[in-house]
């Protein structure tokens, strides 16, 4: 993006040299970014199998993943994982955020308890349930997938509509209640509509994250490969070697991906980063 | 009670019940464990011990806390020095174009780790882009494989987490007031003086939330050290896997878990006490 389109701002002096480093390096940071996807889904077009020797333009890949049970059983599985745990964890992240900012205190512990799920070390959270599924002597399948995911889709739900939150005037639901409205249709036809943006973003969020979650799945889905998920089969692809059927599936996961993040942000700006 | 405070306790109760039976439970189980003996044919048996702990320090495993600790700081280091400079540019560029620049940067990070890090493998392999690059220019010799080092690992580290660091120092930037800048040169400060007296300190949390995130996240890697370390860098969360599929010693990797949940609160509450010390100069 050149500067010539930014009108000039008569009163500021010239840019200075410093800020101008400044900007090569942040176009450093955005090639280091995005260089590697990028080569990525170029070689999943490549027609030889090697996995970077250029053979010309082939979809042939594409053909082979559409043709694999394996990676369409995993990825079936995955997206009842996904579906499941987004509509548990939202509902119950927005009932907690809900409570959370309504409360006149502030407590530290319930922000920590709230917090950790986002910050704790997946391999800790997953052998943690690992200890406590055999411990209950729980059967592992994709239902304790779904549990342990719902465990930070919660927090993290809650975290976004929180932000939503903060910007909700409770003024309006004193009124609707001085109008005469019961606290339920207050809430189905005031409060919800007016956080039901944020909710909808932290949802397709929430089902990113546990689309593209591989170790806490890995450790909560048991032997056997009636419950791989998809990063679970993408793993053990990546560890017999780089093929362009990786390339292509690869692809295919981040396409998906960055539609539902371009949507969340649509919805909710800001919401995959930059607090609007 | 009033119908407030049991609606409050209604909306909470489900989700933090989850919480805690699920994440809090299960983590003190595996504080227990970490006491526990190992039985015989794996599963652990309740006769108290600090066997695994002393265990863990001993050289072999010792080493390998100090490895990850060693690749975790440089990851940080590297993020923090990469990151600053680029959330700076964001924050002191034009107001409507910030959000872009920030959706940009933060768009890799929602996209699968899985595959963020099997794009460095593509990179970096024997026939890949780095080599095919070095022969273009010239080199004959055999290809150099660049994956398995601490280095690689190093990489694969700050390209996952570099968003998250850039996210946090721009967030401490942003709050800074515009003002900030022409007062500190109107009163006589050189631009440098104004960033190391002003800038930098204001922005200290900014650096502290996102370095503890890397730090946390990295030394307790088990994805980046197994696919670009290739089982030739063992960090601490390796060694958690390893304790919990292959050799069965569910108590050794429980003190192992232990411990780095001690490392994680020790630095968010470091954390902490950076950012209560930011606002109370703030304010005070």
């Amino acid at each position: 993006m050149a500067d010539a389109t930014a009108p000039p701002a008569p009163a500021r002096r010239r840019r200075p040299v410093g800020l101008r480093v400044l900007r090569g390096h942040l176009w450093l940071v955005y090639g280091f970014l995005y260089v590697p996807i990028a080569v990525l889904v170029l070689l999943s077009f490549n027609r030889a199998g090697l996995p970077t020797a250029w053979g010309g333009f082939s979809v042939h890949w594409y053909g082979e993943l559409a043709a694999n049970t394996a990676i369409q059983r995993a990825a079936l599985n995955t997206l009842i994982v996904a579906v499941s745990s987004t509509l548990i964890a939202s509902l119950l992240g927005t009932l907690l955020a809900l409570a959370v900012e309504r409360r006149q205190r502030r407590s530290g512990l319930l922000d920590a308890v709230l917090f950790a799920p986002m910050i704790i070390p997946d391999i800790i959270l997953a052998i943690a349930l690992l200890s406590f599924f055999t411990l209950m002597r729980v059967t592992l399948g994709l239902h304790t997938i779904v549990i342990a995911h719902v465990v930070f889709n919660i927090a993290f739900v809650c975290a976004v509509v929180r932000t939503r939150l903060k910007h909700f005037d409770y003024a309006i639901v004193e009124a609707s209640i001085d109008l005469g409205a019961g606290e339920f249709t207050t809430f189905r036809r005031v409060t919800l509509p007016a956080i039901f943006p944020g909710v909808l973003a932290a949802a397709l969020l929430a089902f990113t994250l546990s689309v593209d979650e591989f170790i806490i799945a890995f450790f909560t889905a048991g032997a056997g490969q009636s419950s791989t998920t998809l990063p679970m089969q993408i793993f053990s692809m990546i560890r017999f070697g780089v093929t362009p059927e990786i390339n292509a599936l690869a692809t295919i996961v981040m396409l998906v991906s960055f539609t539902v993040l371009f949507t969340a942000q649509r919805m909710n700006r800001g919401v995959i980063g930059a607090d609007a | 009670m009033s119908t407030a405070r049991t609606r409050t306790l209604l909306f909470l109760a489900p989700g933090l019940g989850w919480l805690a039976l699920f994440m809090l439970v299960p983590v003190g189980i595996v504080i227990a464990d970490s006491f526990f003996q190992r039985g015989v044919y794996g599963g652990v048996v309740y006769t108290f011990t600090f066997e695994n702990f002393a265990r863990a320090f001993d050289p072999l495993y010792a080493g390998v806390l100090l490895t990850s600790a060693k690749i975790a700081g440089l990851a940080t280091l590297a993020a923090v020095l990469i990151g600053y400079p680029a959330a700076y540019a964001i924050a002191r560029g034009p107001k409507r174009r910030q959000p872009l620049l920030l959706f940009l940067v933060m768009l890799p990070f929602w996209s699968n780790y899985l595959i963020r890090t099997y794009a460095w493998i593509v990179l970096l392999n024997r026939e890949g882009l780095l080599n095919q690059g070095l022969r273009v220019l010239g080199y004959e010799g055999e290809p150099i494989n660049m994956l398995y080092t601490d280095a690689t690992v190093v990489v694969g580290l700050v390209y996952n987490y570099l968003p998250f660091v850039i996210l946090a120092i721009y967030a401490s930037l942003s709050r800074l007031s515009g003002d900030l800048w022409e007062v500190s040169s109107d009163l006589g400060a050189s631009p440098f003086d104004t960033f190391r007296r002003v800038i930098l300190p204001l922005s200290l949390p900014g650096i502290a939330a996102g370095a503890v995130f890397v730090f946390v996240l990295s030394i307790g890697n088990f994805v980046t050290p197994d696919l670009l370390g290739g089982g030739r860098v063992q960090m601490v969360g390796n060694l958690i896997y390893d304790q919990f599929l292959s050799a069965r010693d569910w108590p050794f990797g429980s003190a192992l878990s232990f411990l780095l949940i001690g490392i994680m609160m020790a630095l968010l509450f470091a954390q902490a006490l950076v950012v209560s010390r930011s606002q109370g100069e703030h304010h005070g």
